[in-house]
């Protein structure tokens, strides 16, 4: 059997190997595979990943099948947008309802902390006040990959992460259908999806009131104009915009007000941080409960886009271009350097698609001959910044390292 | 939400859960009977190629421990001390 890690050694011998793999022969994956694959993933990522497509996506970076965990190749960030069909796609368990009736779906909301129970189809959902807000979607581990040394998990490069316009029902508006009480503390969502054995813990999350309250947590059922993809969440997804995606509950079917803190797997165990170590809103009522505390928002961090890493260009001036984002202070300045870093320039903010949203930015930089690192860090409305060393945590959360890029002059 | 699926389990299928999913061949070594036969029930294989070489012995004993104890994966202890060692061996630091 032909191994993946053998096919990237002979990517030079594209006819032969896109002879072993008619169903991928549409485009070039070995080329692909080489610019798109990290070089600082752990040895055994770069054997397995794979340039794949999955039903209604473009090509992504294949890192497991099963449950599926695809990422987005960098080229995909070269719009402040990113569209359904390169949106990553992240699952923990591996019981995924292969489709789901928009028709018969029902939304079910209750709880102790709450006075009643309420039920939403997908038409009562659209009958409430609508929002729209672009917001990024990361997943808390985007980058564990390029974590050293490197962290058990699954191992994601640059691209577990998305930016879309989500469009749906405010999660108040939900809970006060459903009579939300003062006593609540958090609220508890579930979705369609789940384990595969009846004993593993369910995929189930919870977020403190106060956020679950804020006008842009929406139950969105809108991603750029258009329905979810399904493996994105269809028909009804929980947006949560500055927190990481763990919270962005998708396929939601089930939303619960406790009155106590919800000692779920998923919470009480997993997703965790060590305190101190990270800015960031605290999640107190869950620090009763288990170690540490939840991650929550996003840190500030940044991406180049252009050029990609190993390219070849003109020395002289040269046109960097990349992203930023953060939790929702929003990006106040994002410098760039040619010089790996010794001096900064300061790169022109573009379009600004609100605090959520990916911050598109420019710069014009000469490079000298020879190899040359590119790098670039933000800066958010609050003062915070990216790091210059990995904050080390045990499940490698949070990488958010001044971006780079290694280039050649000539 | 939470589905039985306990039957086939015990049948020992392998279920993707989309249809594109290739095989995934681990190092043939003692211990990848076992490894196919318990692992692959929940997830694909490329979960031990993606995790490695990096993890330590006690790394991967500790993954072992919490599929079982965790996740509930109905391993016997001499598969587990199986699928540990081939673990170790083949996809460890």
């Amino acid at each position: 059997m032909i191994t993946r890690r053998h096919l990237l050694g002979t990517a030079g011998a594209g006819a032969a190997f896109v002879g072993a793999n008619l169903a991928f022969a549409t485009f070039d994956q070995a080329a692909a595979e080489i610019a798109n694959i990290d070089a600082g993933l752990p040895d055994g990522t770069r054997g397995e990943a794979a340039m794949e497509r999955l039903p209604g996506k473009q090509p992504l970076i294949k890192l497991t099948y099963r449950p599926p965990n695809y990422e987005a190749p960098i080229d995909y960030f070269k719009t402040p947008i990113t569209p359904n069909d390169k949106f990553f796609v992240r699952y923990h368990l591996a019981n995924i309802p292969e489709k789901i009736d928009a028709k018969t779906w029902k939304l079910v909301v209750g709880g102790d902390g709450a006075n009643g129970t309420a039920e939403f189809t997908l038409a009562d959902l659209k009958k409430l006040p609508a929002v729209e807000v672009v917001a990024v979607n990361q997943c808390s581990g985007n980058r564990r990959g390029l974590f050293l040394p490197h962290v058990a998990g699954v191992e994601w490069g640059n691209g577990a992460m998305g930016c879309a316009r989500w469009k749906g029902a405010k999660l108040k508006d939900i809970l006060v259908k459903a009579g939300v009480k003062p006593e609540a503390v958090e609220i508890v969502v579930d979705g369609a999806d789940g384990p595969v054995l009846d004993k593993t813990p369910d995929f189930v999350k919870s977020i403190p009131v106060a956020k679950a309250m804020e006008d842009t947590t929406i139950v969105a059922y809108e991603m750029n104009g258009a329905p979810l993809p399904h493996l994105n969440g269809f028909p009804a997804r929980l947006v949560v915009p500055g927190w990481t995606g763990t919270y962005w509950m998708k396929h939601l079917v089930s939303i619960r007000a406790v009155t106590k803190p919800f000692e779920g797997f998923w919470m009480k165990s997993a997703y965790r941080i060590p305190i101190g170590k990270f800015p960031g809103a605290r999640f107190a009522s869950q620090e009763s409960i288990g170690p540490n505390t939840p991650i929550t928002e996003m840190m500030v961090n940044s991406l180049i886009t252009t050029p990609s890493e190993g390219s070849k260009i003109k020395s002289g001036k040269t046109a960097v271009s990349g992203i930023a984002w953060d939790g929702g202070a929003g990006i106040k300045s994002v410098e760039v350097s040619a010089d790996g870093g010794k001096t900064w320039q300061a790169a022109k903010l573009g379009k600004d698609l609100g605090k959520f949203a990916f911050r598109p930015w420019s710069a014009d930089l000469s490079i000298g001959k020879g190899a040359q690192k590119i790098m670039a860090r933000a800066t958010n409305a609050a003062g915070q910044g990216q790091t210059t060393e990995l904050i080390q945590n045990p499940a490698g959360y949070h990488h958010n390292l001044y971006s780079s890029v290694a280039v050649t002059g000539a | 939400m939470r589905y039985t699926l306990i039957g086939a389990i015990m049948l020992g299928l392998a279920m993707p859960a989309l249809a594109n999913e290739k095989p995934i061949q681990l190092k043939k070594a003692d211990g990848l009977d076992k490894v196919e036969g318990n692992c692959a029930a929940c997830h694909s294989l490329d979960y031990i190629q993606m995790n490695s070489p990096f993890p330590s012995a006690a790394t991967w004993d500790a993954e072992v421990t919490k599929m079982i104890k965790v996740f509930g994966a109905p391993i016997d202890e001499a598969d587990a001390k199986a699928i540990g060692d081939y673990l170790k061996k083949n996809y460890g630091s």
